[in-house]
């Protein structure tokens, strides 16, 4: 058990654990607390798979302004505790069975495609920021600007959306 | 037990670096709230704290003392979990981002492990972006703080408080990037070592930051005021405003806590102050004159000296006592930096490091003892309309300047 | 060294999980903090996927998903504000028609 292996369990049994306690908790805060956890602990992973700029970046947007814009909407919603309501309960346990088939399917098909996948990678190798930030530049700059704008009409359209009408 | 030392030897090295700073960093919040009130005082023509020990020095630890053994109510209806998180998670914050920060360039040898001042080495290569994270993920527990306490004061104060925080969070980051284009790293050795000016054999302090980006410091600063929540733009924590703001029903020890991670957080923007635009660990005196060395010890030994004779004449025989033994603990640290010049070498950075960050915690003290607060929409309005563009331009004025003139 | 298939597993079950959480809660915020958690997963597969095969691409589309995911967050918060404050409620059963 090297030392990395044990670093990665510890943050995937966090991650998992955060992942389930946003199903379990009743409040949608602590829901939202949960998925703060989740975060943090994959933004570990990225700095375990040498993707620090990655990482760095998922705490300060992801965890520092799209939670803290969820939160906000709590608070300001006054959202209280779910009520519990009388949907069908016979729904539950196939379509847990369901999810798990999902997900399994998805892992065994990414699991066989990873054979086919050229390993050139040494391991513990860094991401330079530099690099990352080159190719953004200029082999991916169209997508960049496009970005942007696409950020200039979500924030026209949050304003729009949440502007209260004065009649 | 040797054996068992030498094979985690990085670890307990780690473990124990921990300890002592998380020390070191706890006394001096607590002695920085004294210099504050003394500083405040002394600006408002009156004393300050000095009953409690000779000069008030005993003041922090009476103020501990009841913080630790007031009543510590919780009110009906708060919800529990996120009641306890909110001081638990500002203090840890804070206190993470103390371990970033490097305090000298040079570690120590020690049994042949390399020994940093600071928790980690200086070399990280996402420095300054993983403090800007953990200052992004500070904002919870102002948020979770005004939520959870069952009050509309506190609701409306943690709201207000934590918008201000994540609006000059932005215009702190942009005006950062200067100063990364500068020196080409988020590394903060290779930003502190951008500053170091071998072009000009003259002065030293030609090559800080401070000269190009003059612009960006004052982002900074401004931004990093604000965000920190202290005055001027305090009003959702001010006392006659909103109450007290987000902490309203926090009472004694996890109010302490969030006393803690607030100054705690000026100590950490004084340092990135320092380290970004004024040089971190450089003298601002040339290499060659090696007299400027003997600076620790021309402070120490006089001042050691004043509080000898001040202690003599002092009135209470606490004093009496007090004062002179710290005296002579200040002359014998100068007599030892005069006696072995290798250590005196070796303290220069984080002397020079440690000065650059007193002088900024007496700029936020003297602003706190001078100016009055903002009101709310003058604040959001100075930090999105005009803050914030300022930064910008200044961006694009630093971009523009290294594609016209290399990097300068 | 952390085989790449332990990332690829994790990034699974974290998805199922999100899937879990979008079917079974009532909340429409929790919904849409599952559809996040969703987001996250496919992130980490695509970061490992970066690291075996020593290309950055797979990081540079992370950033692509981290702006997309603010963008989409912004308008989807906006919109669940009108929607509490026409229908009164935060309960999805509540939304399914189209009379109030």
């Amino acid at each position: 058990m090297t030392p990395q292996l044990a670093v990665f369990f510890v943050l995937a049994a966090i991650a998992v654990l955060g992942a389930a306690s946003l199903i379990l908790q009743k409040h949608p805060i602590h829901s939202a607390l949960s998925l703060i956890v989740v975060m943090v602990a994959l933004a570990g992973l990225y700095l375990l798979l040498g993707a620090e700029f990655v990482a760095a970046v998922q705490i300060i947007v992801y965890g520092g302004a799209i939670m803290v814009l969820f939160i906000f909407v709590i608070m300001l919603l006054n959202a209280g505790v779910e009520e519990h309501t009388s949907i069908s309960k016979m729904a539950g346990p196939p379509g847990l069975l369901l999810t798990v088939a999902l997900a399994g399917f998805i892992a065994a098909s990414l699991v066989r495609s990873t054979s086919t996948v050229q390993s050139t990678m040494q391991s513990g190798q860094i991401a330079s920021t530099r690099d990352l930030s080159s190719m953004l530049f200029k082999d991916f700059v169209y997508p960049f600007e496009l970005t942007s704008f696409l950020i200039l009409v979500a924030v026209l359209g949050a304003i729009v959306l949440a502007h209260r009408e004065r009649n | 037990m040797i054996p068992f030392l030498q094979a985690n030897a990085e670890l307990i090295i780690t473990v124990v670096k921990i300890a002592l700073l998380m020390f070191i960093v706890l006394t001096v919040n607590a002695y920085l709230t004294w210099f504050e009130r003394k500083v405040v005082a002394h600006m408002q023509s009156r004393w300050g704290p000095h009953r409690v020990g000779p000069h008030g020095l005993l003041q922090p630890l009476a103020d501990g003392v009841k913080f630790l053994f007031k009543e510590d109510p919780t009110p009906a209806g708060v919800d529990k979990f996120t009641y306890y998180l909110a001081p638990l998670l500002a203090l840890a914050l804070a206190l993470t981002s103390i371990a970033l920060i490097p305090f000298g360039p040079d570690p120590i040898l020690l049994f042949g492990h390399k020994i940093y001042l600071g928790i980690v080495s200086p070399d990280i290569n996402i420095g300054i972006l993983g403090l800007f994270a953990i200052t992004a993920l500070g904002v919870y527990g102002v948020a979770l703080a005004g939520w959870s306490s069952n009050s509309k004061y506190s609701l409306l104060g943690g709201l207000r408080s934590s918008a201000q925080m994540i609006s000059y969070e932005l215009a702190l980051t942009m005006s950062v990037v200067g100063v990364l284009l500068l020196a080409g790293s988020f590394n903060l050795k290779d930003i502190i070592n951008a500053q170091f000016n071998p072009r000009h054999p003259g002065l030293g302090i030609l090559g800080w930051n401070i000269f190009p980006q003059i612009l960006g410091f004052i982002c900074f600063f401004i931004a990093a005021v604000a965000e920190t929540n202290r005055v001027p733009f305090d009003l959702p924590e001010a006392e006659s405003e909103l109450v007290a703001g987000f902490h309203t029903e926090y009472a004694s020890f996890k109010f302490a806590m969030f006393f803690i991670a607030e100054y705690t957080s000026m100590i950490t923007v004084s340092a990135l102050c320092s380290i970004l635009f004024f040089g971190g660990w450089l003298s601002p005196f040339p290499a060659s004159w090696t007299f400027t060395h003997y600076l620790p010890s021309l402070i120490l030994i006089p001042a050691g000296l004043w509080v000898i004779w001040d202690g003599i004449h002092y009135e209470t025989i606490f004093g009496k006592i007090i004062l002179p033994g710290l005296g002579t603990a200040f002359v014998a640290i100068g007599a030892v930096l005069l006696a072995l010049p290798v250590v005196n070498l070796y303290i220069q950075g984080p002397f020079w490091l440690l000065s650059k960050i007193f002088v900024f915690l007496f700029v936020y003290v003297w602003m706190r003892g001078t100016l009055p607060r903002f009101r709310y929409d003058q604040l959001m309005a100075f930090g999105w309309k005009f803050l914030l563009p300022v930064s910008i331009a200044n961006v694009i004025i630093t971009a523009f300047a290294i594609l016209m003139w290399g990097a300068k | 060294m952390v085989p790449t298939n332990y990332y690829i597993v994790l990034s699974a079950i974290l998805f199922g999980l999100g899937v879990l959480a979008f079917v079974f809660k009532r909340n429409v915020i929790t919904i849409f903090m599952s559809i996040e958690l969703m987001l996250n997963a496919v992130n980490l597969a695509f970061v490992a996927f970066s690291q075996a095969t020593g290309k950055l691409d797979g990081q540079i589309f992370v950033l692509f998903v981290i702006v997309v995911a603010a963008a989409e967050a912004a308008v989807g918060l906006g919109i669940i504000i009108l929607i509490a404050r026409n229908r009164k409620s935060l309960n999805v059963e509540r939304v399914d028609l189209l009379k109030l």
